[in-house]
C-alpha cells in the first residue's frame, strides 16, 4: 500500500500550508473578535443587549437594510438590461456592452466613488451645468446623503449582478423563444412571459449577491454618505477607531456574519454555486 | 449564434445603463484639468498642475512604490499557497474536499468589514511581539492582503485544473513519475495560464485593496488607496482626479491588450 500512504501524505503536505495559514491568520483572530464581543468592556451579553436597545444601532441597521433593498432592485434591473445586449446583441453591440461592464468592474472602488463626487457634489459637473443653463439657482443636494450612497453603490454592484444573469441567459435554449414567436406571441410578451421567467435562477443569484455585498459595504457609503448616512460597516469602523467601543463593534460584526451566513444558506437552496459565475 | 436579438426598447434602456456606468469615469477627466486648488470644473483655461503634483509630491511616489512592494510580496505568497493547495486537491482528491475548499473561500464571502476587524485583531496581537511585523507595518499589510486574495487565486487555479485532462497525469504516474515530477513537469506547465492569471489578479486586488487596509494602517504603511482615501475624506484634492485618469487609462489599455491576446489564443 505504498502509493496509498504516499498519496495521503502528499495531499496533506501540499494542502497544509494554506490551511495552516488561514487557521492562524483568519479563523483564530475571528474567534478573538467573537471573544471581544462577549468580554469588552465587561464580560457578559451586554453588547448584544445594546444592539437590541440602542437607538443609533437600530437606525443604522434599518437604514442599511433599506439601502441594500433599493440598491438590489435598481442594480439587478439595470444589469438585466445591459446583460441582454451583452449576451444576445450583434457583434458590435456585444463589444460595446462588454467594454461598459468590464472597465468599471476593474477600476478601483475609490476612483469610482470619486467620479461620483466629481459629478454630484455642489461644485460638481451636474450642479455646475444645471446652474450654467439657469435651471436651478442653488446647487441640488445630490451627495452626502442617502441618494449619493445609493447611486454609488448601484454603480459599483451592477457588474457583479451581470455575471450570474449572463450565465443564466447563455444557457437558455433559443428554440423556446422561437417557438413562442412562432405561436404568435409578440416580442414584448415573449420577453416577459418566456425569457424573464427562464432566467429566474440568474435573477435570484444576482439579487442575493448584490444584497449580501451591500450589507457589508464600507468605502462607497463612507465617501458618498459624508458621515451622514452611516451604514453598518461604517458603524463598525467608527466603534473601533473613533469612540473606542471594541465590544460593540465586534458584536455588530458577529451579527453581520450570522445574517450573511443565513442568507447564503438560503441562496444555495435555490441556486447552485456554478450558476453564479 | 443567438437568433433572438434585443429589440429597440432593450437597446435604449441598455444604452442608459451603459452611460450610467461610464459617466463617473468620464467625469474625472475635466476635474483633473482644473487650474483650481479645490475640486471644481475648469472654467476657461486648463492646467496640468495636478498631474505635475503627482510627480513632484513625494508622498504619491512613496505610496505607489509601497503598494507595488506589498502587491508583489502578497501576490507571490498567495499564488504559491493557492497553487500547492489546488495541486493537493486535484492530484489526491482527499475526503472533505468540499469543506476544505469552502473554508479557503471564506475571506471572499465574509463581508469585507468583518475580515477587516478580524485582521485588525490579528495584527494588533502580533504587534505585542514584533515591531516590524504587525499593525501598521508593510509586512503586516502584505500578509493581510494575502488572506484576502488567496481565495480568488485558489478559485482560478481550481478552474484551470478542472479543464486539465487527468489521463496525462495518470500516464506520467504509470510511467513512474514521482509526485514532485508530476506536479512540476506535467501539471504546472499545463495550467501556466491559470497560474499567471492568479498571480496578476492577486496583485491587482492587493493594489486596490482599501477596506481592510483602512483598519490595519495608520501613519507608516500608507498604500496608494490609503493615500487616496485620506485625500477624499478631508479636503478633496484634485490630484486624485489626475491619478484616477491615469489609472483608468491603464485599465482600458490592459483590458484592450487582454482581449486581443484572448482572441489570438482562441484563433490558434
Amino acid at each position: 500500500m505504498r502509493s496509498y500512504l504516499s498519496d495521503r501524505m502528499g495531499a496533506a503536505l501540499l494542502m497544509a500550508p494554506l490551511l495552516l495559514f488561514l487557521v492562524l491568520a483568519y479563523a483564530w483572530p475571528f474567534f478573538g473578535v467573537v471573544k471581544w464581543s462577549f468580554t469588552l468592556p465587561t464580560p457578559g451579553l451586554g453588547q448584544y443587549e445594546a444592539l437590541l436597545t440602542d437607538d443609533l444601532v437600530q437606525s443604522v441597521f434599518i437604514r442599511t437594510l433599506r439601502i441594500a433593498a433599493v440598491v438590489t432592485v435598481v442594480s439587478v434591473a439595470a444589469a438585466y438590461a445591459i446583460t441582454v445586449v451583452w449576451v444576445r446583441g450583434t457583434r458590435a453591440q456585444r463589444l460595446i456592452a462588454e467594454f461598459c461592464i468590464l472597465v468599471p468592474f476593474w477600476i478601483s472602488v475609490l476612483t469610482r466613488a470619486f467620479g461620483w463626487v466629481a459629478l454630484l457634489s455642489n461644485r460638481g459637473l451636474i450642479n455646475s451645468w444645471l446652474q450654467a443653463i439657469g435651471f436651478i439657482s442653488e446647487p441640488l443636494a445630490l451627495v452626502r446623503n442617502e441618494f449619493g450612497v445609493i447611486v454609488g453603490m448601484t454603480h459599483f454592484l451592477i457588474p457583479f449582478a451581470v455575471f450570474p444573469l449572463a450565465s443564466a441567459m447563455r444557457s437558455l435554449d433559443d428554440r423556446v423563444l422561437l417557438a413562442a414567436r412562432g405561436l404568435g406571441s409578440s416580442r414584448m410578451r415573449t420577453f416577459w412571459t418566456v425569457f424573464v421567467p427562464m432566467t429566474r435562477s440568474g435573477i435570484i443569484g444576482a439579487a442575493m449577491i448584490v444584497f449580501v455585498f451591500s450589507l457589508g459595504f464600507f468605502v462607497t457609503p463612507a465617501i458618498l454618505g459624508g458621515g451622514r448616512s452611516v451604514m453598518i460597516a461604517e458603524l463598525i469602523y467608527l466603534r473601533i477607531f473613533q469612540s473606542p467601543d471594541w465590544g460593540l463593534g465586534a458584536a455588530i460584526s458577529v451579527v453581520l456574519v450570522l445574517f450573511v451566513g443565513a442568507l447564503m444558506a438560503l441562496l444555495f437552496r435555490y441556486v447552485r454555486p456554478k450558476q453564479l459565475i | 449564434m443567438p437568433t433572438y436579438r434585443p429589440g429597440p426598447a432593450s437597446l435604449v434602456i441598455a444604452a442608459f445603463v451603459a452611460l450610467f456606468l461610464l459617466l463617473p469615469l468620464l467625469a474625472v477627466i475635466p476635474v483633473s484639468l482644473t487650474p483650481s486648488r479645490m475640486l471644481a470644473m475648469p472654467s476657461g483655461e486648463l492646467s496640468l498642475r495636478h498631474y505635475r503634483s503627482l510627480v513632484e509630491d513625494p508622498r504619491w511616489l512613496q505610496s505607489i512604490l509601497l503598494s507595488i512592494r506589498i502587491g508583489i510580496v502578497s501576490s507571490a505568497f498567495s499564488t504559491v499557497l493557492a497553487l500547492c493547495f489546488s495541486l493537493g486537491v486535484w492530484m489526491f482528491q482527499p475526503r472533505f474536499t468540499a469543506a476544505l475548499v469552502g473554508f479557503v473561500l471564506l475571506p471572499m464571502v465574509v463581508p469585507p468589514v468583518v475580515s477587516a476587524i478580524t485582521l485588525y485583531f490579528l495584527l494588533t496581537s502580533i504587534s505585542g511581539f514584533s515591531s516590524f511585523f504587525g499593525y501598521d507595518t508593510w509586512l503586516g499589510v502584505a500578509m493581510a492582503h494575502s488572506v484576502m486574495t488567496v481565495p480568488f487565486a485558489t478559485v482560478l487555479m481550481l478552474v484551470s485544473l478542472s479543464q486539465l485532462d487527468r489521463r496525462i497525469d495518470l500516464a506520467a504516474r504509470g510511467l513512474g513519475a514521482s509526485v514532485w515530477e508530476r506536479a512540476t513537469r506535467i501539471i504546472m506547465p499545463n495550467i501556466k495560464f491559470g497560474i499567471i492569471t492568479a498571480a496578476l489578479l492577486s496583485f491587482v486586488l492587493s493594489w486596490e485593496e482599501i477596506g481592510v487596509t483602512l483598519f490595519i494602517t495608520s501613519v507608516n504603511a500608507i498604500t496608494l488607496p490609503r493615500l487616496m482615501w485620506m485625500g477624499l475624506r478631508d479636503n478633496i484634492d484634485p490630484a486624485i482626479a489626475a491619478l484616477s485618469v491615469i489609472l483608468i487609462i491603464i485599465t482600458v489599455l490592459v483590458l484592450a491588450v487582454r482581449s486581443v491576446v484572448v482572441r489570438q489564443r482562441g484563433a490558434q
